[in-house]
């Protein structure tokens, strides 16, 4: 019986190995883990980057949410708006536009006619100013719901933000669908013009929440 | 016949291991029609080119040193990224089968693929299981490497590109430039032209302006997202420990793919795996502020075989070899599989500056590429083979080390190519060809080095005019005393004169006259 590729290739790994010296090798981590920021320079780092990123920004409390909330809505004229199933229903009590609860059986191009989508997210790093989604959670929800409609409010707990890269990716939990986004969709593709929105959503709106 | 590490193969000797066989001779895209020489000379005649690829360059570049030195610890992680490349090499098999066995356990398959030929078949099958004639690619690397779009359109499967830089240059029927820009080539008027001429529908009145044609292929692709049931990605990295991969973008196109099809398959070469999820915080920060000087792009995906309700229900891994193995077994191979492709060693080349990435004839240019590619590909598969010109494609000046996060030291690895392809070159002429390239290169090193110190000046020059320290090669010798402020002419106004030009058509023709015609030497 011939050997299979799987059996040629990992054999060919194994000779290449045994043909070249390669030294062990202890992996050092001397670069910056487990920083951490007071609440007010961790939000102002994140925001500064957010906004780099020409992601729109505002902040809100526990109880001033669901007003904030209406108001980006309104102001991006959202008529008809996606949510994941686990969504605080409270964080839309002041929107008064239509609500569209998201399955896995909706199909894609239903989600084409909404005009955004709300969702929470998982963690984010003020650093880079990147959102951690995570597909498999409640009020996240899968991914195709924060990729079809143009916009994105995200809402961020200030308490869910880490400083920097290592702070937040130890927050993920590796096997769930984890999308991470940095600003809204962009392409420098045409003479390096950078552009909004090539695919992705065009608006990313930022809600952080500054208490819960 | 011969292999380049000069080492006699053990075939015959039952239990020897044997050097792996490099990717076959002809197929994919690892080689050009001509050495670097010659087609880097009909480049150099392309103003546009010129005029796109400096403006890219020199863009990419501040923003790159402006976001890698905003943090404190670069150094540190490009140490830790260089050293989890080595220890990925170092421990490879046991990886890739933690890997296989990682995304299998998570209702992932997974394939492996000897070569370009065999991962283009598996792909292949795998799409005619599904029943559909039609795919969307994510850009990737590997794919283009092996061809694979040309293939399943002989098969009578289309592939579309969705990147927009890919959509541009699949619809102009043309080749990418640049791993990062592929389209960096064509200018707004170009692009209008080709999207009135090849996008169905698309409206005659569409103007040039960036975000109306950016537009345009939103909406031509937008359909195609919701309505095409099989996508092809690459992967930039794939966690062993946990089954994980990750593909890194911007535009949203790669996020479609991942998401909406039913079927995904994605294509990865060997050396992408990544040994444990917490490398990504190192390669997260490594990546993005290397290739487009981004603190992070704006989009990541990361995923792990099969989500229920959530993406393709079917995942297939393409496990590719084509020639990794091969570069494995050699040092300099080896080290130039460390490579993560963030294309930061091609924007500060002066020479890939110049020339362009098609003089390369591969799929990857740049300096990287005239490593790796003679690495995947092999250099003496025939008489006058165009990668073995490569090595010579470079002035040494040692740019590309200092810019590349996980360290890979271009310079030293392309003078050793050049070593072992003097030794073993076939002819004569051959090699007095490729003395008078690297005399040549020899020469352009030095105003190259001028050119780099001149643009770094800011940054090393003391008050008083000198350079303290000068890059590899050459700062064993600058590390004890300083250097003058250097002159004003550059690489490019060298390599523009007709005395350049001269001595670049000498070396090429010394080439030619021997050896056009290539023929199998084994
Ligand atoms: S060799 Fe280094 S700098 Fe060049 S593309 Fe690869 S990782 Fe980037």
């Amino acid at each position: 019986m011939t050997a299979t590729a799987r059996e040629t290739v990992l054999r060919r790994v194994r000779d290449a190995l045994s043909l070249s010296d390669g030294p062990a090798v202890t992996v050092p981590r001397a670069y910056r883990t487990g920083r951490s920021l007071p609440d007010e320079e961790r939000l102002a780092l994140f925001v500064d980057r957010l906004v780099d990123y020409r992601a729109q920004v505002r902040t809100c409390t526990a109880a001033t949410t669901a007003a904030v909330l209406a108001e980006v809505l309104r102001e991006h004229g959202a008529q008809k708006i996606g949510i994941p199933p686990g969504l605080d229903p409270a964080w839309l009590a002041g929107y008064d536009g239509e609500t569209v609860t998201d399955s896995a059986d909706v199909p894609a191009p239903r989600l084409d006619v909404l005009d955004g989508v709300v969702t929470a997210s998982a963690v984010s790093c003020a650093e880079t100013g990147t959102i951690f989604l995570d597909g498999a959670a409640a009020d996240q929800g899968r991914r195709a719901l924060t990729l079809v409609p143009d916009l994105h409010l995200c809402v961020v707990d200030l308490s869910s933000v880490r400083t920097g890269v290592p702070e937040a990716v130890a927050q993920l939990t590796p096997e769930h669908p984890i999308t991470l986004i940095s600003g809204p969709s962009a392409t420098s593709d045409i003479e390096l013009e950078r552009v909004e929105g090539v695919h992705g959503p065009r608006t990313l709106a930022v809600v952080i929440r500054t208490d819960r | 016949m011969s292999s380049s590490t000069g080492r006699a193969t053990n075939d015959t000797f039952l239990g020897m291991p044997a050097v792996p066989p490099r990717s076959p001779y002809g197929t994919g895209h690892l080689r050009g029609e001509r050495t670097f020489p010659r087609a880097a000379h009909d480049e150099l005649g392309n103003e546009q080119l010129r005029r796109n690829l400096g403006k890219a360059t020199h863009s990419i570049r501040a923003k790159r040193l402006a976001v890698t030195g905003e943090l404190p610890d670069w150094e540190q992680l490009r140490d830790t990224g260089s050293a989890i490349k080595t220890d990925t090499m170092n421990r490879l098999p046991e990886l890739l089968e933690e890997l296989e066995r990682k995304v299998t356990e998570r209702g992932g398959t997974v394939h492996w693929a000897r070569d370009g030929v065999e991962a283009n078949e598996i792909v292949t099958r795998l799409v005619r299981d599904t029943g559909s004639d039609e795919i969307l690619k994510v850009k990737s690397m590997a794919t283009q490497e092996i061809g694979l779009n040309e293939h399943l359109e002989s098969q009578g499967i289309a592939a579309l590109e969705t990147d927009l830089a890919e959509l541009i240059v699949q619809l102009a029927d043309d080749r990418p430039s640049h791993i990062l820009v592929p389209a960096i080539h064509r200018n707004r008027d170009e692009i209008r032209e080709i999207f009135l001429r090849h996008i169905p529908g698309v409206d005659p009145a569409l103007d040039a302006d960036p975000a109306r044609l950016a537009a345009a292929a939103r909406a031509f692709l937008r359909e195609k997202f919701m309505t095409t049931k099989v996508a092809v990605s690459g992967a930039n990295f794939g966690i062993a420990e946990t089954g994980t991969l990750a593909v890194v973008e911007s535009e949203g196109n790669g996020r479609m793919c991942l998401t909406l099809p039913e079927t995904l398959i994605t294509v990865m070469g060997i050396e992408k795996v990544l040994p444990r999820f917490q490398d990504l915080e190192v390669f997260l920060q490594l990546l993005p502020r290397s290739s487009t000087g981004e603190r992070m792009n704006p989009y990541t995906s990361l995923w792990t075989g099969v989500t229920p309700g959530d993406g393709p229900q079917e995942f297939h891994l393409v496990l590719l070899d084509n020639g990794r193995t091969a570069a494995l077994a050699d040092r300099i191979g080896r080290a130039a599989l460390n490579c993560i492709r963030c294309s930061a060693c091609l924007n500060v080349c002066p020479v890939y500056e110049r020339t362009g990435g098609h003089a390369y004839g591969s799929t990857y240019p740049g300096p990287i590429g005239a490593v790796l590619t003679p690495q995947l590909a092999g250099m003496h598969g025939a008489k006058g083979d165009p990668n073995s010109s490569l090595p010579y494609a470079s002035s040494l000046c040692g740019a590309c080390f200092d810019a590349c996060p996980v360290k890979i030291d271009i310079p030293s690895l392309l003078v050793e190519l050049r070593h072992q392809h003097t030794e073993q070159a076939g002819t004569t002429a051959e090699k007095l060809a490729m003395k008078a390239a690297a005399t040549v290169m020899k020469q352009t090193g030095l105003f190259t080095t001028a050119q780099k110190a001149a643009g770094l000046g800011r940054v090393l020059a003391g008050r008083d005019g000198t350079l303290s320290r000068l890059p590899p090669p050459l700062s064993g010798w600058s590390d004890s005393r300083d250097t003058p402020a250097p002159p004003q002419q550059t690489f490019r106004s060298w390599f523009a004169s007709a005395e350049g030009a001269a001595a670049m058509r000498a070396a090429a023709d010394e080439g030619a006259r021997h050896t056009d015609d290539p023929q199998e030497a084994s």
